[in-house]
């Protein structure tokens, strides 16, 4: 079954030129399980589709014309705020390209950890698996225990001691480790990873690739891969989406979609990925992905 | 013939712990680097965050004083130069930034930003404003853009097209090194196609030659005769780009190599048919 299923989704957003349409008419299922790329170039509509599960996208200046999106049984775009508010972070959690912006550089990890755990476990008190009835005190400590767990589950070492640290005495790909620790400690069925590696170095890029993909294959977690990078898709994802200009152009599974493309643009967009095996000038980019799209 | 040479360059930077001074530490940026770049050769630097490859960079532009070692453009030791000397020199070693939003004042037309090199040596160059006007249509249509773009302003333009400006830009004084400091990484994978095959055709056009600093490894087996690898302020591995992707000596080498990742979903680690022994995540080791 299908764990969240986007039909028809329709989004405008008001500018000084007037409205002009973002996402027209987005069809997009990702099952149970899956790692799903939803993959673009700058301004295609990747972004909005990801901040449109979790209504993130602000309105005005947005409007939604028209569509669905249905995640889990919950019709995202009639619930009420307080409902969106009580799905985040326990149903649905994001994570976003720069490690750095998303954290408090006034607080210890710990202190934001614990904070975003206590937050959870007021929507779901079996995170803590502590009675309601339970002193705050008694909740914070086995928040902070659930903490460690999680930073010693992606991957930080001595995590009992590091979690005391501030942001800015860890490295970008540890920031990003302590943002998918909290982002999954409310055991969410969704991730939405809005390039989450973007920022990252190569080397560290194939940690967290291999970080995430541990949660999915060990936790039965569905990922919403956005990124612009292919070889990042080719890699991680199972299941792929093309966008420009806000439609989708072609999805399918990956092996399909990259290795053989039926749409002209996905042809275009691999053939200006230069590879490892390419010599100098060998880059055909005979079809012009961008000005054929105007 | 080597148009320029790095012989030891050595960059430390003292930082003081504590509030009152406490004890001194040394960060070794850049420690111990050579290299030369022949005339007409695109050499890449690769090395990932906090590798030195910005300081090496600021070290070659004279912006950057070397803790010890040497670096000798066209044959001159360019931190012996006299202040007015090395002014002259920097006409011929010029720069194209990785964020074309952030590289091009706002409040310039596209004339007055490819004309400020030139304004700015204008005792070597000695051309009027009309001959920088002139000058100016002759370059954007180098980079294949319009005469009539002159008078846009930067907010008018794509990415793509924003990296043509700064290219443009550092074409203006008819430079002998281009030091291009990942000029692509900020572009949708399309627009960066064009601009590598216009900077290759660029290159094989004006004889230029080409350091371009990088920490996508395909883009400089794409555009670079010869690549260097620096990993904490030392060079790992150099050699012609063939070599290094195909015979890597060093295990660094491999293991950035082993990193990339490939478009083609057969090679996945994860899905792929390598991935029948199980991934798991490397721990990071060591403080940041």
């Amino acid at each position: 079954m299908a764990l969240l299923d986007i039909k028809g989704l329709r989004l405008a957003m008001t500018s000084f030129d007037g409205e002009t349409e973002v996402l027209k008419g987005i069809d997009l299922t990702i099952p149970q399980g899956a790692i799903a790329g939803v993959v673009g170039e700058t301004g295609s509509g990747k972004s909005l589709t990801g901040l449109s599960v979790s209504r993130l996208v602000p309105t005005p200046p947005g409007r939604y014309l028209g569509g669905r999106i249905l995640f889990d049984g919950h019709d995202m775009l009639a619930a009420s705020e307080e409902e969106m508010r009580a799905l985040r972070g326990t149903r649905i959690s994001m994570i976003f390209q720069d490690p750095t912006t998303n954290l408090n550089p006034a607080f210890r990890i710990s202190t934001q950890m614990v904070d975003a755990a206590l937050a959870v476990a007021s929507r779901d008190p079996d995170i803590l698996s502590l009675p309601a009835t339970a002193r705050r005190r008694q909740k914070r400590a086995v928040a902070r225990q659930l903490a460690i767990e999680m930073l010693g589950r992606v991957g930080i070492v001595d995590p009992a001691q590091r979690i005391d640290a501030y942001p800015h005495q860890f490295s970008g790909g540890m920031r990003q480790r302590v943002l998918i620790a909290m982002a999954l400690i409310g055991r969410p069925k969704l991730l939405i990873a809005d390039e989450p590696t973007t920022a990252l170095d190569v080397s560290v890029q194939a940690q967290v690739l291999a970080l995430i993909h541990s949660f999915v294959v060990d936790r039965g977690l569905t990922v919403m891969f956005i990124t612009h990078n292919l070889g990042v898709v080719a890699q991680i994802c199972n299941e792929v989406a093309v966008m420009r200009q806000g439609e989708i152009v072609e999805a399918g599974p990956v092996a399909k979609v990259l290795t053989s493309p039926a749409h002209a643009y996905t042809r275009a967009l691999m053939a200006s990925v230069p590879t490892r095996e390419m010599k100098r000038g060998d880059l055909s980019f005979s079809v012009d992905p961008v000005e054929a799209a105007v | 013939m080597s148009i320029l040479v790095v012989e030891d360059l050595v960059k430390h930077y003292t930082v003081r712990r504590g509030w009152f001074g406490g004890a001194a530490e040394t960060v070794r940026a850049v420690d111990g680097v050579s290299f030369v770049i022949d005339s007409g050769e695109c050499l890449g630097i690769v090395g990932e965050s906090g590798s030195g490859k910005t300081t090496l960079t600021r070290a070659i532009l004279g912006l950057e004083r070397p803790t010890a070692g040497r670096i000798v453009f066209e044959g001159e030791d360019i931190h012996a130069l006299s202040p007015k000397a090395l002014r002259a020199q920097r006409a011929r070693i010029q720069m194209v930034f990785q964020d074309p939003h952030a590289s091009l004042n706002p409040r310039m037309s596209v004339r007055d930003i490819v004309a400020e090199p030139m304004e700015v040596h204008r005792d070597v160059l000695g051309l009027s404003g009309r001959q920088m006007t002139d000058r100016v249509a002759e370059l954007l249509e180098l980079v294949r853009m319009e005469r009539g773009h002159l008078t846009r302003y930067p907010h008018e333009f794509s990415g793509g097209q924003r990296q043509r400006i700064g290219i443009a830009r550092a074409l203006a004084c008819n430079p002998r090194l281009v030091v291009l400091d990942e000029p692509t990484s900020a572009l949708d994978v399309s627009v960066q196609a064009q601009v590598l095959a216009l900077l290759i055709g660029l290159q094989d056009q004006l004889g230029l030659t080409f350091l371009f600093i990088s920490h996508d490894l395909a883009v400089v087996r794409y555009i670079c005769h010869r690549a260097a690898l620096i990993y904490r302020g030392k060079l790992v591995e150099d050699g012609p780009v063939d070599q290094i992707f195909d015979a890597p000596r060093t295990d660094y080498a491999k293991t950035l190599l082993a990193a990339m990742p490939d478009p083609d979903p057969g090679k996945s680690p994860f899905w792929g048919p390598a991935a029948q022994g199980k991934i798991q995540p490397d721990s990071e080791k060591g403080a940041p």
